[in-house]
């Protein structure tokens, strides 16, 4: 099969698919880094 | 500039998203520019060669197995009237009339090179097939129909009666046919050569020395070389498109560049906003920390001043007291020494009665 | 300890005795509306799932998005925006004082979100594949605003869904699990106000794809922006209505931090609301200037434009201002409702009325009776299961064992 993408919708559907993988792992991230950031400090409630 | 295409996986695919994301980096092209599928497939269709003798639709109906009609193809009064493109006509030809002559132009799906149909698509049921078709497939869609909004030239049709498995429809360059090396059946049938069946460059190459064989015949545009980024389906005409009811105000933006500030500005919003939001949260949270570290400080404060003063207070009052004391006991000495004074003195006095 | 565990488990029994109580017993005009709608509704969507869309609904090929979409979607997700503005000024923005209006706030939004999900499912026409999340599961298009939206609303109201659990939750007295729900709070909010920056401006976005269908007067590059800001607006309007409507039926639910809470929320909301309007009346206009569009402001389109612009936008931001002034609650009530039929009729414009502007007349779409009447009984489930929550649960008032607590 033609490996090469030669219309801007395919490029933008591959792009646009990154993406959306990448914030949902950001987000599962920035949960694990708020803890670890905030882990000790003293006004914790 | 074509760049590679790089496999993407679905959500779950982690282990698959460096392949994806690194992937056949070294192909990719310095400027994002997209001429589409090279070498694909388009129909020129020269309005001045029309007759309107509704043989395109005709074939679209065979070929598409769809239900006849109620009037025959040859009853020429059904031209009267505008119509639309249905669920069960793929293709319409509609009449003209401009100063007196009637000009037939032919309405199908336009194949855009950059579809609108599929850049809003939301289970990317449309595709841009590299043969030029663009072909929708039924068994993902949901029939949200956003693509019916999406479609700068009101092609794809809603099958809102059908109770159950409703599908869009439109017209599909008979992709099934082309595959087999057969020509669209529209084009097929045509017995004028209106319609022109070839690669989109070579059409463009025809249709431009067209104009400048004839003129006087044609108005210098081919509709459809550039309308929202180009499509496969091209235009000639003696009159005005926008006189025969082809919008010619659609610009030339391709679909996808639409929306395409609105999508990147979503990456945007999912990473700052949490870092802002955080970040307000944190300052909130420690302003109220102070407060109340200062609301503290201060009460420790007024308790220590109201204990200071108690005790001053206390120690006045002892101070005062201890006076109070050392007066009395000062009154009871002089009161004594003046008692013995007294009695010194009387004493006295009685001894110098005595005395004299 | 048995005593106290009796309390902490509420029996099974109660629980049924509490959802079976009745308190709407006497008849009135308004309740055989209500129960008309809902009959009538009841047979439309018998209808509309075995006859199709075609059966109920004036939808054309040209205007394939009507009523279900201009009004359920459309205004039904911008008036839900109260939960995260209220949700973000309490927990995030440090306004602990409107800590009482959250939960109302978010019971209101947590409804109307479930109810745009359902009228979607009347909308499409494949429901049972927006069920099994098809755009999410079986194949993504990602490039479509729509899937954006589709999947924010989707998270969003998850989220809500688990702001909302501490209220069943408390009633039922299931301590542990209530207590491990609030402790999600922070998350839950920083999460519900992405997800509603996102989808509440990509709904406007939705059609930056049509430029030359929609009037250029409404059409512009900045719609997910007017979309954004106008939304803070309308959930800012919708709390003060909403609360102005309990107050008025659900009053005797009502517990002393919410009533005391009550008139400084309300005008610190107004202060809000005149604020955003200032600025988003700033941003209409920059809309039209970006797009040299003076000239069609004299045209009937135009008039019809500045209708929406001066009567609500403009006179709403100058009223809220001077109800917080004079600290007025009658003039921001009516204000609120004046706001809130302004972002009504903005999302209709945009959805349905500045939409293919261009077709002659009778090519415009006008939703059928039915469609309405559809539209009509979603809103009536949705107050009515307000009602039945706000009446049982701890909403307006704190729970006597979970005093002080959150």
């Amino acid at each position: 099969m033609d490996n090469t993408i030669h219309t801007l919708q395919d490029f933008m559907l591959h792009t646009e698919s990154n993406t959306y993988i990448l914030m949902g792992i950001y987000l599962v991230c920035m949960i694990g880094f708020w803890i670890f950031l905030t882990q000790k400090d003293e006004d914790q409630d | 500039m074509a760049i590679s295409r790089r496999n993407f996986l679905g959500w779950m695919g982690a282990a698959g998203l460096s392949a994806s994301l690194v992937g056949k980096q070294a192909h990719a092209a310095s400027t994002k520019e997209f001429a589409g599928h090279p070498g694909s497939y388009g129909v020129l269709h020269d309005i001045t060669r029309c007759v309107g003798c509704r043989s395109c639709e005709e074939a679209c109906n065979t070929v598409n197995k769809l239900p006849k009609p109620a009037k025959p193809y040859t009853d020429e009064s059904v031209l009267n009237k505008k119509r639309k493109l249905t669920t069960t006509e793929y293709t319409i030809v509609n009449k003209s009339v401009q100063e007196g002559s009637p000009i037939f132009i032919k309405t199908q799906c336009n194949h855009c090179l950059e579809p609108a149909c599929a850049s809003v698509c939301f289970v990317n049921a449309f595709q841009k097939l590299p043969n030029g078709a663009v072909v929708y497939d039924a068994s993902v869609c949901v029939g949200c129909r956003y693509c019916m909004i999406a479609c700068p030239f009101e092609v794809p049709t809603y099958e809102y009666d059908a109770p159950y498995t409703p599908e869009v429809v439109k017209c599909t360059l008979c992709a099934p046919l082309l595959e087999k090396g057969l020509l669209p059946g529209c084009v097929e049938s045509c017995p004028t050569e209106s319609l022109l069946f070839g690669k989109r460059d070579d059409l463009l190459k025809i249709a431009r020395a067209r104009i400048e064989k004839f003129p006087s015949r044609y108005v210098d545009h081919i509709y459809g070389e550039q309308e929202m980024g180009g499509t496969s389906w091209l235009y000639l005409s003696g009159v005005p498109f926008k006189d025969i009811g082809m919008r010619e105000d659609l610009g030339n933006t391709p679909a996808p560049k639409l929306t395409s500030g609105a999508l990147h500005l979503i990456p945007m919003v999912v990473s700052l906003w949490p870092v802002f939001l955080a970040g307000m949260y944190g300052m909130t949270k420690r302003r109220n920390t102070i407060a109340d570290e200062e609301k503290a400080k201060a009460v420790a404060i007024a308790i220590e001043q109201t204990e200071n003063k108690a005790a001053e207070i206390l120690s006045q009052a002892m101070e005062k007291a201890k006076k109070e004391k050392e007066n009395v006991s000062k009154r009871v000495e002089r009161a004594r020494e003046n008692r013995v004074k007294k009695a010194l003195e009387h004493s006295s006095s009685t001894n110098s009665d005595e005395g004299a | 300890m048995s005593e106290q565990k009796n309390k902490q488990a509420r029996g099974v029994t109660d629980v049924v005795l509490g959802l079976m109580r009745d308190d709407n017993a006497k008849f009135s005009p308004l309740a055989a509306f209500t129960g008309i709608i809902l009959l009538v509704g009841t047979v439309l969507t018998v209808l509309r799932f075995t006859q199709g869309l075609g059966a109920v609904t004036n939808l054309t090929n040209t205007h394939p998005w009507g009523m279900w979409i201009g009004f359920d979607l459309m205004c039904g997700v911008a008036l839900a925006a109260g939960g995260y503005t209220t949700s973000a000024a309490c927990y995030l923005f440090g306004m602990k004082k409107y800590h009482s209006a959250v939960r109302p706030a978010i019971l209101t939004a947590f409804l109307g979100y479930a109810m745009v999900v359902v009228s979607l499912l009347y909308d499409v026409g494949r429901p049972d594949r927006l069920v099994l999340a098809y755009p999410f599961i079986v194949q993504q298009g990602t490039t479509s605003l729509l899937f954006e939206v589709g999947l924010c609303v989707l998270l969003y109201l998850t989220v809500l869904f688990l702001e909302f659990t501490p209220i069943p939750l408390e009633w039922l007295g299931l301590r542990k699990a209530r207590n491990i729900a609030v402790k999600l709070t922070l998350t839950l909010t920083i999460f519900g106000v992405v997800l509603s920056t996102l989808h509440q401006s990509s709904l406007g976005a939705l059609f930056l794809i049509a430029p030359s269908k929609l009037h250029p007067l409404w059409y512009s590059p900045y719609l997910g922006v007017f979309f954004f800001v106008s939304s803070i607006a309308a959930g800012l309007s919708m709390v003060i209505f909403e609360s102005m409507l309990s107050h008025k039926k659900l009053r005797h639910r009502m517990g002393k931090a919410y009533l005391e809470e009550h008139p400084p929320l309300i005008l610190g909301y107004a202060k809000a609301a005149s604020l955003v309007l200032f600025g988003y009346f700033m941003v209409k206009v920059v809309g039209v200037s970006a797009g040299d569009n003076w000239y069609l402001l004299l045209t009937p389109y135009g008039i019809w434009f500045l209708v929406e612009l001066l009567g609500f936008v403009a006179l709403p931001c100058f009223l809220f201002a001077v109800g917080s002034r004079n600290k007025d609650p009658g003039l921001i009530k009516f204000t609120a409702v004046l706001t809130i039929i302004g972002i009504v009729l903005n999302r209709l414009n945009i959805s349905m009325i500045a939409f293919n502007w261009h077709l002659p007349l009778d090519e415009r779409y006008i939703p059928s009776w039915m469609e309405i009447t559809l539209s009509v009984y979603m809103v009536t489930c949705l107050i009515l299961a307000f009602r039945f929550i706000a009446t049982r649960m701890p909403v307006f008032d704190e729970h006597p064992d979970f005093k002080g607590q959150h």
